[in-house]
């Protein structure tokens, strides 16, 4: 099972000291073990058990403005003293710069908020086999699904992050999560979709039946696509994949980009970046939140932001060392966003469907198209037209491109923010992008 | 003699015990060891970013009964994580009942040296060539605005225990470096990326000021870029340089041609086994042998020795490639393709350097053939769908072609277009092969590992590309 805290603060101390004892004049650690179970299924058959206990600790020495690191999965006092010394010689010849440091004391996180983050129920794997049967039986009740799979995940995982100005915290962390793909088949053509759930706690999984039914349900709905003709056309991106417009903000608002000069939003902060009726949070604190921490990967209190407030680009996600290049101080982002949401629009659902004549409706995006230093956008995608506000026929083979920075001005959100992620979005129409298909 | 033993609590003889009695009912399974070592040094905006080792071992031992595989990996290596393992393996098999396959074909073939890269270059030498990296590119005027590089270097060592004491073992360095430039001008900025790797030292790949081409290539491309245009949107022809664009092959039709997909099923190619798939001129191999490349490997990670495998010959489509697994439940061998990131993951097909041979056809043929279309010289990454066969990969250098000469550069865009179908477009496949600068890692079910590609130019006659100019 997993290993307590107790056991992680003894080899925390243990880096920490010996790297004193060597010359470090700082230091920072961090020790994980984490225990992972998953049991996988096709085509109504066991088709994988996999069991992992991973340990890792992540140590980064200083020397006056001198920086190192290692990592290691062998815990053992004898590897860890040798990886010590070895990282104590890289940091004595690595050349100095001024922004090396351990954060702020009275940044540090204080007090440990039990945020409802570890759910201690075990899910054995003959429970998750009969999960998954459920799962595949429901998946493929409709004689066009042809191959499902379908998979579950339990995780449990501790942590300590300490450091050498005597800041020291930790907590366990669990997840469960749940999938299936479902491929289905017409006229020997295929097609694959899916559906997923993550969450902390047991309890709150999806039932079987519905995470079956969603695979298969989309998976037939794919059959039969057309390729449309090359044109400009109001874009719907449905709510699996409006979240990666969160994502893309996320990296192009992170300190580091910021300050290297390679953001398509360098100097927009406390502009107009999006329509004034857009809000964006970040909250680290939500009650099983699957992005919820007490602090951030350097040990920095983590609160909730108001990254963009009616429109204005309000705050960066900003760590120590990019924070001292920019002048500005940590806001216990080092690690990046939390829960990051936009907060529902006002239009329903069925009203944003119904908002223009005809849409693209997009349920899927391949490629990594997205270039964050111009904002150019150009990704594969698939999904179905929309017309009158029904959808009438599936679309494949086509690509989307526009610039992330006309794309933001021009966002409509619907009502319909659910928190199944760490990142999550209402539906959203991006009004006008390029579609090139025939 | 395992090294992996030394500081533990059991010994060589009391794990293969182990391993022979969880696997005695079992179709086949190993004991895979890994240790390894990797660094990355970084230059980033003026100065050393970070300095990073890290040191992993573990095992990952794995039954496998008809399709069942089961799989318990660990960094602690010791008699009571292994037992641990052992009866969760046997546990999750105990309804099967496996015959074990103990044929596994030898090799004395050795595509690359046991070196370490990481401890074959000093740390202080590697800090100055990133410093001068940064001079050289910064002097080259003010135009200049970003300069990243860094040296990633690792070394794996492996040891596979089979069933009834079979041990088999490999040494594997690699290496890779990589600079990234961001030019400004007139307030516009873009980048320029290049890299060079491979599995032996980095001086072989550096050395007499050879890192100075690498840089010009980075600028080279961030420079035409800042000249772009918006790209054309639409269906057109376009041409392909050699080298590394040959990861459309690797994306369109490599992954669909990998066992565990066409087993199950699930590839829009499993069904096509001896058809033409590619126009007559296309032959693609999928090559583990070739010397010190990025995706050359001595055996795979279940232990079968590496090789030539013919996937599509004169556009027929030949062989698909297998590990043991899928290879004994299709009825065929396993192509030495049974790879994994780590000791962490379970064996998939996979490739290694997939590679379309030249043709007959010069570049300037094709060019000169194409009234409009695109001439396509490098790419970022890309992506498949195995299941419906869609691809996409994207230009980080292209050119508009106008009656039949080469015009301007454009701008970074997605070219989409369906796997099965797309080879027989390929109209003309030109004589220039070459292969990649050693660059590439494939991610499949979330497990990265290095590969390479290689093509000659070829020209397709009819692909969308995604840009913003209707």
């Amino acid at each position: 099972m997993i290993r307590d805290q107790e056991f992680l603060k003894d080899i925390a101390s243990y880096c920490i000291e010996n790297s004193k004892k060597l010359g470090a004049t700082d230091v920072g650690v961090k020790v994980i073990h984490s225990v992972s179970e998953n049991v996988s299924f096709r085509n109504k058959k066991l088709d994988e058990s996999n069991r992992a206990d991973s340990f890792a600790v992540n140590l980064t020495t200083y020397i006056e403005k001198k920086k190192s690191s290692i990592n290691s999965s062998d815990l053992s006092k004898s590897n860890l003293e040798k990886l010590i010394e070895r990282c104590i010689d890289a940091t004595k010849i690595t050349p100095s710069d001024e922004n090396n440091s351990l954060p702020d004391k009275d940044l540090m996180s204080k007090e440990i908020r039990d945020l409802n983050l570890y759910d201690e129920t075990h899910y054995p794997n003959d429970k998750k086999i009969e999960f998954l049967k459920n799962v595949e039986e429901t998946a493929s009740t409709d004689e066009k699904i042809v191959n499902t799979e379908a998979g579950f995940t339990e995780n449990k995982n501790n942590f300590i992050l300490a450091n050498s100005n005597g800041f020291l915290g930790g907590y366990k962390t669990s997840n469960f999560s749940s999938s299936c793909v479902a491929v289905s088949r017409i006229n020997g053509a295929m097609e694959r979709d899916y559906e997923f759930g993550s969450t902390r706690f047991l309890q709150d999984m999806m039932k079987p039946e519905e995470i079956g039914k969603i695979a298969a349900d989309k998976a037939i709905k794919k059959l039969g696509p057309k390729k449309i003709k090359s044109e400009k056309i109001g874009v719907i991106f449905d709510k699996r994949i409006s979240k990666g417009i969160l994502s893309t903000l996320a990296s192009a608002i992170s300190a580091s980009a910021i300050a290297r000069g390679t953001s398509f939003l360098k100097d927009q902060i406390n502009s107009e970046v999006f329509p004034n009726s857009i809000n964006i949070i970040d909250d680290p604190k939500i009650e099983k939140g699957l992005g919820s921490q007490n602090f951030d990967s350097e040990g920095v209190e983590t609160n909730s932001l108001k990254l963009v407030e009616n429109g204005i680009l309000k705050n960066y996600l900003i760590d120590t060392y990019y924070g001292k290049k920019l002048n500005l101080k940590s806001n216990g982002r080092s690690g990046g966003t939390t829960n990051l949401y936009f907060e529902n629009g006002t239009l329903s659902f069925k009203d944003l469907l119904n908002s223009e004549k005809k849409f693209l409706y997009i349920t899927e995006t391949i490629g990594h198209g997205g270039n964050i230093i111009t904002g150019d956008y150009s990704v594969g995608a698939s999904g179905f037209m929309v017309e009158d506000g029904e959808f009438t026929y599936p679309v494949s083979e086509i690509t989307i491109a526009g610039n992330f920075k006309e794309m933001f001005k021009n966002i409509t959100l619907a009502n319909d923010l659910q928190m199944k992620y760490s990142t999550n979005a209402p539906t959203l129409l991006i009004n006008q992008m390029t579609v090139a298909g025939k | 003699m395992s090294n992996f033993f030394k500081e533990t609590d059991i010994d060589t003889s009391q794990a293969e015990a182990i391993v022979t009695e969880t696997l005695k009912n079992c179709d086949d399974g190993e004991l895979y060891l890994e240790n390894h070592k990797s660094e990355a040094i970084v230059l980033d905006d003026n100065k050393i970013k970070s300095s990073t080792y890290n040191s992993d071992q573990g095992y990952g031992f794995r039954a496998v009964t008809g399709e069942v595989v089961a799989y318990s990996h660990s960094n602690d290596i010791s008699k009571e994580s292994l037992r641990k393992s052992s009866e969760n393996l046997k546990d999750t098999l105990k309804s099967k009942k496996g015959t074990y396959n103990h044929e596994i074909p030898k090799t004395n073939s050795k595509y690359y040296e046991n070196i370490n890269p990481i401890e074959s270059k000093t740390f202080n030498s590697k800090i100055d060539l990133l410093n001068s990296v940064n001079n050289y590119l910064r002097s080259k005027g003010s135009i200049v605005n970003q300069v990243t590089a860094n040296f990633l270097g690792e070394h794996k060592s492996i040891e596979i225990i089979r069933s009834d004491n079979q041990v088999l073992k490999d040494d594997r360095p690699l290496v890779r470096f990589n600079v990234s430039v961001v030019l400004e001008k007139d307030g516009k900025k873009e980048t320029g990326v290049y890299g060079v790797g491979g599995r032996q030292s980095y001086d072989d790949y550096l050395k007499d000021g050879s890192w100075k081409d690498v840089c010009d290539e980075a600028f080279r491309i961030a420079n035409v870029n800042l000249e772009s245009k918006p790209a054309p949107a639409g269906e057109m022809k376009v041409v392909l340089g050699p080298g590394w664009p040959a990861i459309l092959i690797h994306e369109a039709i490599g992954h669909g041609l990998e066992g565990d997909f066409n087993r199950k099923k699930t590839s829009a190619f499993h069904n096509l086994m001896g058809q033409q798939v590619a126009s007559e001129g296309v032959t693609i191999v999928d090559d583990g042998t070739l010397h010190q490349r990025r995706g050359s490997l001595t055996i795979d990670d279940e232990g079968t020795p590496t090789e030539n495998t013919v996937l599509i010959e004169n556009g027929i489509l030949k062989n698909y490639m297998q590990d043991r697994l899928n290879a004994r439940l299709m009825g065929t061998k396993s192509t030495g393709s049974g790879r994994r990131e780590s000791y962490k993951h379970v064996v998939l097909p996979r490739m290694r350097n997939t590679m379309m041979l030249s043709g007959k056809y010069s570049q300037d043929e094709m060019i000169s053939s194409v009234d409009k279309g695109i001439f396509a010289v490098s790419f970022g990454g890309g992506q498949v769908d195995i299941t419906s066969g869609k691809f996409v990969f994207n230009c980080t250098e292209a050119y508009e072609i106008n009656n039949g000469k080469i015009g301007s550069p454009i701008k970074g865009a997605t070219l989409i277009g369906d796997g099965p179908s797309i080879l027989k477009e390929v109209s003309l496949v030109g004589n220039d092969m070459k292969l990649d600068p050693g660059i590439g890692t494939c991610g499949k079910a979330g497990q990265g590992v290095p590969v390479g590609v290689a093509q000659p130019s070829i020209l397709i006659n009819k692909m969308t590309v995604g840009g913003t100019k209707l």
